[in-house]
């Protein structure tokens, strides 16, 4: 069979995804926009989860925390708020 | 950042935290994660390290020598594994058909160079995230 519609939970999660993108864009504050981009990268790694993909979805988990870590040190080193 | 809770409670998580990312590493071709994930997870250990106990104290226990050395010798590692298909009379990154014995599916020892090509890359991903963080908390604001 070919195309399969994904369940609701996943596209809960899928719609979940496309509003903290959309946030990211949108907030000035940068701290907040750092937050958003953690809780982002935790339901895409649910979201690999429930695609069949544990691989990606570990990758994803470490990648976005480490991510998260170097944007906090250089919002720490830099301005908070964007021009 | 200087906390005496959060200093003991670093002291007892961090070796366990390493273990796992070495255990990620190794395990990469018969489990889920891999050296990329892994060596990210080594990495963090070694980043909240220097995030708790200061700056000083983590250049201390990873010097920059050591992560160049380790970021050179890393990618050396895996053409080296790679040249080992070509001295067998096999092609380059030749696994089964340059004559190593994969065992038992499912073994550790299954995976033939892979494990070892794991980590190599493995141990250049952490360095490259503690390289990372070091030249950005280094810099003058």
């Amino acid at each position: 069979m070919g195309f399969t519609a994904v369940d609701y939970g996943t596209m809960v999660m899928l719609l979940i995804l496309i509003a903290a993108s959309l946030a990211m864009y949108f907030i000035k504050d940068l701290l907040h926009a750092v937050i958003v981009y953690g809780a982002y990268s935790l339901i895409m790694a649910l979201v690999w989860l429930q695609m069949n993909t544990p691989d990606i979805a570990i990758t994803e988990a470490a990648a976005g925390i480490a991510m998260t870590v170097l944007m906090m040190v250089v919002i720490s080193r830099t301005s908070r708020k964007e021009d | 950042m200087r906390d005496f809770i959060l200093k003991r409670v670093a002291a007892l998580l961090l070796p366990f935290i390493q273990m796992y990312g070495l255990y990620v590493i190794l395990h990469g071709h018969v489990s889920p994660g891999g050296s990329f994930a892994g060596g990210i997870v080594v990495g963090l250990a070694f980043i909240a390290f220097t995030t708790i106990y200061g700056l000083e104290r983590g250049r201390a226990k990873v010097p920059e020598k050591v992560t160049t050395l380790v970021e050179s010798y890393g990618t050396l590692w895996y053409g080296i594994m790679g040249m080992v298909g070509i001295f067998k009379g096999a092609p380059f990154l030749a696994n089964k058909i340059a004559g190593i014995d994969l065992g038992e599916l499912g073994a550790l020892s299954s995976g033939g160079l892979i494990g070892l090509i794991g980590l190599g890359v493995g141990i250049r991903v952490a360095s490259t995230m503690i390289t990372l963080f070091s030249t950005m908390m280094e810099e003058e604001s």
